[in-house]
């Protein structure tokens, strides 16, 4: 039981990364309809940008703030104007292979400046444990789970709250009419880019302690959040939250209890379940799209 | 007149291939470039700096050293061609690859040409393929994993153990030995845990040897592997001892895990902070030579120079045919060759039997704790 209690805090901590990758997949799916396959890709960078920093000679809080501001610029701004913008007009399949392409070049590209060994990377949070109904949580675990809930609890009231958000969701459900009555299409769908490169830095930012800062760690990453995606449903951003923690848990779970050879093959089984018989996502709703 | 310039013909060739035939050549094949350009460089580094101190006090029965070098790549595929190519210049015996890899591809090639191949190859599996031919310049697992099992039953007093392990040859041949030790020994493996190769997350893994409750924990997995695994542990607060391989307390390691890796111990065959005078004084010579403080490859490559010095000097002859059949069987003491840095002898299948060490991390620094003395 208390090893149930660990595994779920260990895959709620896990999930709550994928559904901050996966929120970024959503929002860019909304908007412009891209589907990123270098989002991994782009949870790995950040931690490489801060790391420059650091060895550059600056302390964690500036390496950290450098590296949030400099993804939002090269992952954000120029992803949008140098890729997405040119590609968008030959349709969703040519800027999806752009963006494979676009995985491959970031991860050659940091196995060429840094090296292909891993990178210590450190943590936000202190290490230690609390203690929650009697059992010692990692602060690690639980200082992850806050900051993730957190920047979706911000994201969903800036989405739902601000006249902004709306503007946003305007942009993003019928961009003609929304035009029409003079919302700025352009500059929301140029947000919804910035604000998924400051989720994936975040992203960057929790998991790298873990997982290390290597050239590959985005690739697991990647998929994990694509799969959330889908399972929690592509056009949902709670969604994508759903089925980023849910991800996480069952992956933690399927380590335990089924086998760790096997645990990358329970999530994809469930996601199999979820297209057969869900097609729009445990919490998406179904649409249909002239093409 | 004729026979006067004959006679000075055959003086001058005699002469000529006389002087050819003084010096005894080695081949070396290793990892100078690509994944493996660390333990390659050090390797060479290492047989080049035991030369120079043979030829400097007058070489092998007189006769100097030389060695071609040729690199990898860190390729088995170009390492077998390159010592093809080294082989047919019949070299007296072929040094090298480090890599197990490497070392399996091209074995059977020097054993067809009935050279003795002396490498750095660490793997289990190489030197129970019954080739006559191999010897190695380290432990390999079956040697290696008694003495961790030993230790931990012995030492740490563990009844239970929890056993993590990397799925793939390396991982399941060291977990095999010493699931087995462990067992003769009367330790109970109570947790058995395969890992992939790659894997980021541990959190699940630690969950389980938790669950388990384990008395000590035997960790074997590559470095960057082993890394998150020590944070996942501390993470969730695990305080059983850990053992390990030189793959859990490297240098490495340390550096990934941070404070984490502090208290784990493990099993190092050769390690250049041993507290062994000859291996102090080599390290001294290598760091003077190269500017860098050399890591166990280095001290690898020296030693199969040496290897090779003392079992020609015990048959008193040059005999490449002769030589793996000294060499099987034969122990070397540093009091008569200090070059061999420690006593040790080689078993029937090439393997090797000597002291080793058992090393802790302590304040991010290798500790050596304790010398273990040879099986036999």
């Amino acid at each position: 039981m208390s090893n149930l209690f660990d595994l779920l805090v260990a895959g709620l901590a896990t999930g709550a990364i994928y559904a901050l990758v996966a929120v970024g997949f959503t929002l860019l799916w909304q908007t412009s309809q891209t589907i990123n396959f270098a989002q991994g890709e782009f949870v790995m960078l950040p931690a490489f940008l801060m790391l420059a920093a650091m060895h550059a000679g600056a302390p964690f809080w500036l390496a950290i703030i450098l590296g949030i501001l400099l993804s939002m610029i090269l992952l954000g701004l120029a992803f949008k104007m140098l890729l997405v913008d040119p590609m968008m007009r030959h349709g969703v399949l040519p800027l999806a292979i752009a963006t494979m392409a676009l995985a491959i070049g970031i991860k050659e590209a940091v196995k060429q400046f840094f090296s292909a060994e891993a990178s210590p990377f450190p943590s936000i949070v202190p290490t230690g444990d609390i203690s929650i109904l009697g059992h010692a949580v990692s602060l690690q675990s639980i200082g992850v789970l806050v900051v993730a809930i957190l920047a979706v609890l911000g994201l969903t009231t800036l989405l739902n709250r601000t006249s902004l958000g709306h503007q946003m969701q305007a942009a993003a459900q019928n961009p003609t009419v929304a035009r029409i009555i003079g919302v700025p299409v352009e500059r929301m769908i140029l947000l919804t880019f910035l604000i998924n490169a400051f989720l994936v830095a975040l992203a960057s930012l929790l998991i790298t302690p873990i997982y290390l800062a290597k050239f590959s760690s985005g690739e697991v990453l990647g998929q994990a959040a694509f799969i959330a995606a889908i399972v929690g449903g592509f056009n949902q951003v709670r969604g994508a939250i759903a089925g980023g923690l849910l991800i996480g848990v069952l992956d933690n779970l399927a380590a335990a209890y089924v086998s760790t050879q096997y645990r990358a093959a329970v999530p994809m089984i469930f996601l199999i379940a979820v297209i057969l018989f869900r097609p729009q996502g445990l919490l998406g709703r179904a649409e249909e799209r002239t093409v | 007149m004729k026979s006067t310039i004959l006679a000075g013909a055959l003086l001058a060739f005699a002469t000529a291939t006389g002087v050819h035939a003084q010096a005894i050549k080695l081949a070396d094949v290793a990892e100078l470039s690509g994944g493996g350009a660390t333990v390659g460089t050090n390797w060479k580094n290492g047989i080049d700096l035991a030369i120079e101190e043979i030829n400097a006090k007058g070489g092998v029965l007189g006769r100097k050293l030389e060695v071609t070098h040729a690199d990898s790549q860190s390729n088995p595929g170009v390492a077998r061609a390159q010592v093809q190519k080294a082989l047919d210049a019949e070299p007296y015996v072929l040094l090298g690859p480090g890599y197990s890899g490497s070392v399996k591809v091209t074995a059977p090639l020097a054993a067809e040409a009935g050279i003795a191949q002396i490498m750095g190859g660490e793997a289990a599996e190489l030197t129970q393929a019954g080739n006559k031919f191999l010897f190695r310049t380290s432990f390999g697992q079956q040697s290696s994993m008694p003495k961790v099992a030993k230790y931990i039953h012995d030492e740490m007093k563990a009844k239970t153990v929890a056993v993590v392990w990397v799925n793939n040859d390396f991982g399941r041949g060291g977990r095999d030995v010493v699931v087995k030790e462990l067992d003769r020994l009367g330790s109970k493996v109570i947790a058995d845990l395969s890992t992939e190769a790659g894997q980021a997350d541990f959190a699940a893994d630690v969950g389980k040897i938790k669950a388990a409750n384990p008395d000590a924990v035997f960790v074997y997995l590559n470095e960057e592997e082993s890394a998150r695994i020590l944070k996942e542990l501390k993470r969730q607060g695990v305080t059983a001892p850990l053992m390990g391989e030189t793959t859990l307390i490297g240098q490495k390691v340390i550096e990934l895990a941070g404070d984490a890796a502090n208290g784990a111990r493990g099993h190092v065959g050769l390690t250049t902070d041993a507290p062994v005078d000859l291996i102090k004084a080599f390290r001294e010579k290598f760091s003077k030579k190269y500017n860098y403080v050399p890591d166990h490859n280095g001290l690898k490559g020296y030693l199969a120079v040496y290897m090779v010095k003392a079992t020609t000097e015990k048959m008193g002859k040059v005999d490449s045919k002769a030589f793996a059949d000294t060499l099987h069987g034969l122990t070397i003491k540093a009091a008569d060759e200090p070059g061999i840095l420690m006593d040790v002898t080689f078993s029937d299948t090439g393997d090797i039997d000597r002291q080793s060490f058992l090393v802790e991390v302590v304040e991010g620094k290798q500790v050596v704790k304790q010398v273990l003395p040879k099986v036999k």
